[in-house]
């Protein structure tokens, strides 16, 4: 089983480049069984949003 | 191309740039020196801004980055500014949410946040938001913001900034759980919740 912090690792790494066809099928097996993972990376996805609307923000 | 409006942004950020640079290197030339190559390097991308909080947020983020080379280059220790947190230290915080065996405390297991999507259309939410980019270390800050703001590669960064791609993916995962937790303490958590 892929530790909780080494896939927190490829999930960041999932937003700068593509993961590898045995990367991604460990983490998708690791999430279904992690809550706390699922969580962190459904927060890595709100952080790429939130950054993209900071920067639409016409203040 | 660099508009007047964005020209206005940044010279009116100027005094207040100086005004830092100057307090943390105690040198005049060397202070202008800062914030000349900063407003340089930040022009860079700079149609990507839209909004006044976000590009003034990416200057200081470039200028604390000069500042902190200038200090090196003179060889004295540098003084970690009290807005500023080492980046071992966010690495020490980040490993206290795990058990030996790597695996998610109980404490430190991520909670879902609730209606992240709601934070967006609060103007407190993006005050947290800017204090947690701003309280990122300068080399982590930069390495995200260009990254995120600018919406570089991650090999153009590594190249730009002399650094190795697994140094600059340690960067990266650094700054997004730094923010992540800032996030999770400043605003999602029950009792940092604002009403």
């Amino acid at each position: 089983m892929m530790k909780c912090k080494d896939a927190t690792h490829l999930m960041s790494e999932a937003l700068d480049r593509p993961l590898g066809r045995g990367e991604r099928m460990r983490l998708q097996v690791h999430l279904l069984f992690c809550g706390g993972c699922r969580a962190f990376r459904q927060q890595m996805d709100f952080l790429r949003l939130a950054t993209r609307r900071f920067l639409e923000r016409n203040d | 191309m660099i508009d007047s409006g964005s020209a206005d942004l940044i010279s009116g950020f100027r005094p207040q740039m100086l005004k830092f640079a100057r307090l943390q290197l105690q040198d005049e030339a060397a202070a202008d020196d800062a914030v000349q190559e900063a407003i340089e390097s930040a022009l860079l991308g700079i149609d990507r801004f839209a909004g006044r909080s976000a590009l003034k947020t990416w200057i200081f983020t470039i200028l604390r980055h000069k500042i902190i080379d200038t200090l090196r280059e003179r060889g004295r220790t540098v003084q970690i500014s009290s807005f500023e947190r080492d980046e071992e230290e966010l690495d020490e915080a980040f490993d206290r949410l795990f058990k030996d065996n790597e695996h998610w405390s109980p404490q430190g297991r991520p909670q879902a946040w609730g209606d992240p999507e709601e934070a967006l259309a609060q103007r407190q939410f993006w005050q947290v938001f800017e204090t947690c980019l701003e309280v990122l270390p300068a080399r982590t800050a930069r390495v995200f913001m260009m990254r995120e703001f600018l919406g570089f590669e991650t090999d153009e960064i590594c190249a730009t900034l002399v650094l190795t791609t697994t140094n600059c993916n340690v960067i990266l995962h650094r700054a997004r759980a730094a923010l992540r937790q800032c996030l999770t303490n400043g605003w999602f958590g029950a009792e940092g919740r604002a009403s």
